[in-house]
């Protein structure tokens, strides 16, 4: 350790670029959530679940895109928990211009709030689309790749939380191997849902060559907001894929939430990383690296491989292989920690 | 766009949620609660540490040394001269390694050294006078408490400079005179009547005859155990007390010898026998009849004393002294951890004998004081209240029943002024409940970064073996205040916003700086996030009472 | 100006006089030549402010549009057939959330049998999304109708849906009055929405709505097509007098005046319906037509008073209920209420099959006798029928229906199994 640590370098080792905020860094630093004048794009009094991954992850992304767009933004969002549980009505959450059509067509439905825009000359007002994993990697997966390759000026955002929640916990193709769904029972010789199916998704949308494809957790607010960001600093097609752990779908305590997204960026099972114009530029690294069994555990959809005394080591070493591929893959350990 | 044109049902209002109070949907709730944090807990002069780390972390040092000496007067010495137990404690050891509280104490006692900070006096005069015997750090410490509180105190020292054991038992490489001067004339320097080689014989005459409204007693413990040991040929046998303050007094160095064995395994053994090789002995030993494992003395004075060349002869008791003859007997640590003779002897060579093996208390001049309780040794016994057995006379320091330490006495000397403030005022103190200990299960320490301590430098071996210079440097402000926000604040909330921005629900009302949170209860679920996602474990979830 | 041009050219040159803004297109014929029309201006900037968005989809375009309707632009598509059943979550969307869209349908049949040429099926499919329907006669109603098509959208903030026949006139070259761009300035001011997404006024457009609200919500729409029967004469009117042609409207009479068989219709065939009566009356025959320009709304109202003293109602049209008969006939009776007058359903034109003045004549004969039955289907072919009825008969698993038409239509085409080959249950 040496002793030239200028001022304005020493970090904030209590308060540094983990938490929320830091009362010692200037207003600029902090984070979008810190602040008392963020926008707070979804309000009080919304009806989803306790502890719900998804509404954090929506007002992580559109109060820091609120911030980026100097509050000219207006919100697209396909059918979903975040549809339904914000404009039930006559009550909606949202402090931002929001539309919902339909299920499938919201990137779509962007691309011509964004065509319109700039017709009508609001060429300062951006366009976010929005939609669950359902939304995005399967109903609406066509509406997003069609946007994609035309590299519509729409940013859109999945808020990832691994099935089919608003409808009661089904199967999509982000739907992780052996989960349990309402559709893949913890049944028969291959508990859960299958291996060697599912989608992925961002990988999906580097192939579509667009500028800008990155990964987000709840768990990690500074790099979400500065991907967000990132984001709305480019025009074209964008796309952020969001982490949102679901207590209510994934069978967690609802104070699990943060935790959960977290170890699962840990374990390596959702790596963190940024890529452009189809190559990946950046990855998160693994801070405290965990065993899947960490992840795995603190959720009942995955309780069938850790029954008492027939823990299903095999499938869990299986599940492990994804997280040290995903780790390998995009180099998510430093060489000389991963022993 | 007018109301009645937008369309009905499927266009909605921004903002319309509020209506909507989900605040019923909650079995628990999230309490901003703080806890006791570790440092706090084993700091015996009762130093709010994380306090005054949050002031620091945020570059008011000015603050952080009100804060700070709103318990402890010193902090220029104590950075020094504690044994810090709290970082013992500190819960940031089980993540790295503990914050180095007493380099930043020591940064903060230096940094207002050099401002010329003083302490802000402003309680209201009480018109009570109190006497104070002895200016140990005990002594001090009560006044600088008593003065707070409003009292006229007067110091009475038998000696001819304050500063008792800090001055005559800590040597100077550990302490430096002008450092512990600055301090001593500050607190004196607040209005209090400082009487030196004044001893005081008549404890009914204060009261009586001067009218002191009270009395605090602090006078140590400085009379040197002995021990016997059987001598054909005594040489040169020396305490370790005596000569600790001959070295301090100067007038003429103590004639030594070549060889100096030291016995005892205490802090002051240490002192001496690194005190001995900076006063030129060829050969320093330490004869101790026990090992490593079970001596009183701080690890790090028994490893620096090693790195300065002095010898430790474990597991040794001396049997029988012939001229400069030491014969030593092998001993052996029994199952109950006490040391067993085992029969076998050799012998060391030396021209001086220290005994360092404990002082006493001479508590003789309270012997006619009815009431008062004194043990074998001098100590003298003191209630729940640190009052003795006479109405109005207190005691404390090293001459009660305690660790001694100059932290434990500086302890002494706040409690036993915020008791007599109390007795003064037809009172008794009632000590604020303790909080619930801030653990390490309730931090939430994936938000704190990797953060290696701050080491602080050291004097070069050769002038350590020379000379008085301060061993240890002090810290830059770079890394005092990296140090300081090293800090977890366990237990208090340190506005990191956290809970804030972590809330789903947006239940959480950011209060402004300085103001903390408070939740909203009309939409909080009780989820629990923020409570799992603190990261000091300032946030409890409580049932709901239906 | 005068034009002698497709009629795909004429809708495409009156869209693009009403100053889209945003056009979105995926092919599917027999829109194609509609939406490369409005492409190519934009292109050539003949067409400016506007852009041109070639999605991948039916259901994206009209999804393009209902963003692009949402932020206030004018919104324009075009579609048929398969294309509209795909985008139908987003037809009865954009209806409900009341965005001023105008969609050109050009009409065709739906599969299977997959066929690209002209019924209504598809429209009829779609005719209770909550979209204003309106059927063109001409290519010169065609053109005016979409220019009517954006004033009643935008009037209304709703829907509008121009159905063309696909191929008699999206393909058809004929003389279409082209008006110009100042007649259309004039005539259709420019879009003001009712409700945007807008970052001043940050509403949320498209809730949730439960059983406590949802029916008020529909009740709405319906007033709106309601309301709609004053505007859509009362604009046709206005289109009148500022381009001096008629075009439009709810419904059109022709030689009803004493006719005791009136044949109602839509679209093109309408046309041919007005030979036949003009050679039918000629030759001594009460008869008489109206051509329904406007389908949804319905105009109840004004058929039961044209058909106040018919003796006899026949409907030409070029859907099927199956199982039920006719779309248009079951509407038409609904006219009739309180009166006792019998309403013929004659199934025509399916899949593109030509509807031919003789046919008609000879059903307008058997209607004027009342010897026509409830359900007529124009030149069926019975033998086929009766074969395929047949083997029906003789063997409930006689393989696909298609198939064996088309081996009955021509023996020798299709090498099916020999009979006695296949598995007996």
């Amino acid at each position: 350790m040496t002793d030239d640590t200028a001022l304005q370098r020493v970090k904030f080792y209590q308060t540094g670029t983990r938490t929320v905020g830091n009362r010692l860094l200037t207003e600029d630093d902090r984070t979008v959530q810190a602040s008392m004048g963020r926008s707070n794009a979804i309000t009080s009094g919304h009806r989803a679940c306790q502890g719900c991954g998804e509404a954090l992850g929506a007002r992580y992304a559109l109060d820091a895109a609120m911030r980026a767009a100097d509050g000219r933004l207006v919100a697209v969002n396909a059918t979903g928990c975040l549809e339904v549980f914000t404009t039930p009505f006559p009550e909606t959450s949202w402090q931002i211009p929001w539309l919902h059509s339909v299920f499938g067509n919201a990137p779509a439905v962007a691309t011509g709030v964004a065509a319109g825009l700039r017709m009508r000359g609001k060429t300062d007002v951006r366009v976010v689309a929005q939609g669950g994993d359902g939304g995005t990697t399967d109903i609406g997966f066509g509406c997003l790749s069609g946007m994609f390759e035309r590299n519509d000026d729409v940013l859109y955002i999945c808020y990832d939380n691994e099935a089919y929640m608003n409808t009661g916990v089904q199967r999509s193709s982000a739907t992780p191997p052996t989960a349990r769904t309402a559709t893949t029972p913890a049944l028969g010789d291959a508990p859960g849902n299958v291996f060697g199916t599912g989608k992925n998704m961002p990988r999906i949308a580097m192939a579509h060559n667009i500028p800008y494809v990155a990964t987000a957790s709840v768990s990690d607010l500074h790099d979400l907001e500065a991907k967000v960001t990132r984001a709305m600093g480019i025009c074209g097609a964008r796309y952020i894929h969001v982490f949102v752990p679901c207590p209510l779908g994934w069978g967690s305590a609802s104070e699990n939430t943060v935790l959960i997204a977290r170890l699962a960026v840990e374990c390596g099972l959702f790596p963190l990383f940024e890529a452009e114009h189809g190559d990946v530029v950046s990855v998160g690294k693994i801070r405290r690296r965990v065993p899947v069994d960490d992840y795995l555990r603190l959720q009942r959809r995955f309780a069938h491989l850790f029954r008492k005394g027939a823990e299903d080591r095999q499938r869990i070493e299986a599940i492990q292989r994804m997280a040290d591929a995903n780790i390998t893959r995009y180099g998510l350990v430093d060489a000389e920690d991963d022993q | 766009m007018t109301e009645k044109s937008r369309p009905f049902a499927i266009t909605l209002d921004p903002g319309t949620s509020l209506q909507n109070h989900t605040g019923s949907w909650r079995s628990s709730r999230p309490v901003y609660v703080d806890r006791l944090p570790p440092c706090n807990n084993a700091c015996p002069a009762g130093e709010n540490i994380q306090n005054w780390l949050y002031h620091a972390e945020g570059g008011d040092y000015a603050a952080a040394w009100q804060s700070l000496i709103r318990d402890n007067p010193m902090p220029a010495v104590m950075g020094r001269v504690c044994y810090h137990t709290c970082e013992t404690a500190c819960n940031r050891g089980q993540l790295d390694e503990a914050v180095s509280i007493h380099a930043v104490e020591r940064f903060l006692g230096d940094f207002a050294i050099k401002e010329g900070l003083t302490p802000v006096v402003d309680a209201p005069p009480s018109g009570k006078r109190v006497l104070v015997i002895g200016a140990g750090p005990s002594g001090l410490s009560a006044a600088y408490h008593l003065t707070r509180l409003g009292h006229a105190v007067t110091i009475r020292e038998a000696g001819p400079m304050a500063g008792g054991m800090m001055r005559f038992g800590i040597p100077k490489y550990r302490l430096p005179r002008d450092v512990l001067d600055v301090e001593i004339d500050r607190i004196i320097g607040m209005g209090i009547t400082l009487e030196l080689n004044t001893r005081v014989e008549d404890i009914d005459a204060a009261f009586d005859a001067e009218g002191f409204d009270a009395v605090f007693v602090a006078v140590g413990a400085h009379l040197a155990r002995r021990t016997e040991i059987p001598a054909h040929a005594a040489g040169r046998i020396l305490d370790a007390v005596s000569l600790l303050r001959d070295v301090e007094l100067g007038a003429t160095p103590p004639q030594l010898g070549r060889r100096v064995i030291v016995y005892g395994g205490g802090n002051t053994a240490m002192d001496v026998a690194r005190t001995a090789k900076r006063l030129g002995v060829d050969e320093a030993m330490i004869v101790y009849r026990r090992s490593r494992d079970e001596m009183p003395a701080q690890d790090f004075e028994a490893r620096e004393a090693e790195e300065e060349g002095v010898l430790i002869h474990w597991l040794r008791t001396i049997k029988q002294i012939d001229e400069s003859a030491f014969t030593v007997e092998k001993m052996r640590i029994d199952a109950e951890g006490r040391p067993q003779p085992t029969g076998e002897f050799e012998t060391l060579e030396a021209d001086t004998l220290v005994l360092a093996l404990g002082q006493d208390v001479d508590a003789a001049f309270l012997d006619a004081v009815p009431g008062v309780q004194i043990a074998g040794d001098g100590v003298v016994e003191v209630d729940s209240q640190m009052m003795t057995g006479r109405a109005g006379l207190f005691a404390g320091g090293d001459m009660v029943p305690s660790e001694r330490t100059v932290t434990v006495a500086i302890g002494h000397g706040k409690k036993a002024a915020r008791n007599v403030d109390a007795w003064l005022r037809g009172g008794q103190y009632e000590k604020a409940p303790k909080a619930e200990l801030a653990s390490f299960e309730n931090l939430n320490t994936w938000y704190y970064d990797d953060a290696p301590k701050r080491v602080q430098d050291q004097l070069s071996m050769v002038r350590r073996q020379s000379g008085f210079e301060e061993v240890e440097k002090g810290l830059t402000e770079d890394n005092a205040l990296f140090e300081a926000r090293r800090c977890l604040s366990c237990g208090n909330c340190f506005e990191c916003d956290n809970c804030y921005g972590i809330c789903p629900d947006n239940a959480v009302i950011k209060l402004g700086p300085g103001n903390r949170f408070s939740i909203d209860l009309d939409y909080c679920k009780g989820c629990g996030i923020c409570a799992t996602e603190c990261p000091c474990g300032a946030i409890k979830m409580v049932p709901e009472i239906a | 100006m005068m034009k002698q041009i497709e009629g795909s050219q004429g809708i495409a040159e009156a869209v693009a006089l009403c100053r889209p803004q945003v056009v979105c297109a995926y092919p599917i014929t027999p829109q194609t030549h509609i939406v490369e029309g409005v492409g190519a201006m934009v292109k050539a900037g003949a067409l400016q402010h506007c852009e041109f968005i070639n999605v991948e989809s039916e259901f994206a375009a009209l999804s393009v549009a209902i963003g692009a309707s949402a932020v206030g632009a004018r919104a324009y598509t075009a579609t048929a057939s398969q294309g509209l059943l795909f985008m139908a979550e987003a037809v009865y969307n954009a209806a409900g959330l009341g965005l001023p869209i105008v969609m050109t349908v050009g009409n065709r049949a739906i599969g299977a049998p997959i066929n690209i040429w002209n019924d209504h099926s598809d429209s009829m499919a779609l005719k209770d999304a909550g979209w204003i329907q309106l059927y063109a006669e001409t290519n010169q109603e065609a053109a005016d109708l979409h220019i009517q098509a954006f004033r009643l959208a935008e009037e209304l903030s709703c829907p509008v849906m121009v159905c063309v026949d696909g191929f008699i006139l999206t393909h058809a070259f004929e003389r279409i009055e082209i008006p110009t761009q100042p007649q259309v300035d004039a005539y259709l001011p420019p879009f003001a929405p009712v409700q945007q997404l807008d970052v001043d006024n940050p509403y949320s457009i498209g809730a949730m709505v439960g059983p406590e609200a949802f029916t008020e919500v529909r009740y709405l729409g319906h007033q709106k097509q309601i309301e709609a029967l004053d505007v859509i004469p009362r604009i046709a009117a206005e289109f009148e007098a500022a381009f001096g042609r008629a075009s439009g409207g709810l419904v059109r009479p022709y030689r009803v005046e004493g006719a005791e068989t009136v044949v109602v219709a839509l679209g093109s065939v309408n046309g041919t319906i007005k030979d036949v009566i003009d050679a039918v009356r000629d030759a001594g025959a009460a008869i008489g037509s109206i051509t329904i320009s406007s389908f949804r709304p319905f105009p109840l109202a004004e058929l039961h008073g044209l058909l106040a003293g018919a003796a006899r109602v026949v409907c030409v049209e070029k859907s099927l209920a199956p199982g039920l008969g006719g779309v248009l006939a079951s509407n038409v009776r609904m006219a009739l209420r309180g009166m006792a007058v019998p309403v013929y359903t004659v199934i025509a034109g399916l899949g593109g099959r030509p509807i031919t003045r003789a046919s008609l004549a000879d059903v307008f004969h058997l209607a004027a006798d009342d010897k026509l039955d409830d359900v007529t289907f124009l030149d069926l072919n019975h033998a086929v029928i009766a074969q395929q009825l047949a083997l029906a008969d003789r063997d409930r698993h006689s393989g696909p229906i298609a198939e064996n038409l088309l081996k009955a239509l021509n023996p020798g085409l299709v090498r099916a199994k020999p009979q006695d080959e296949r598995p007996k249950p």
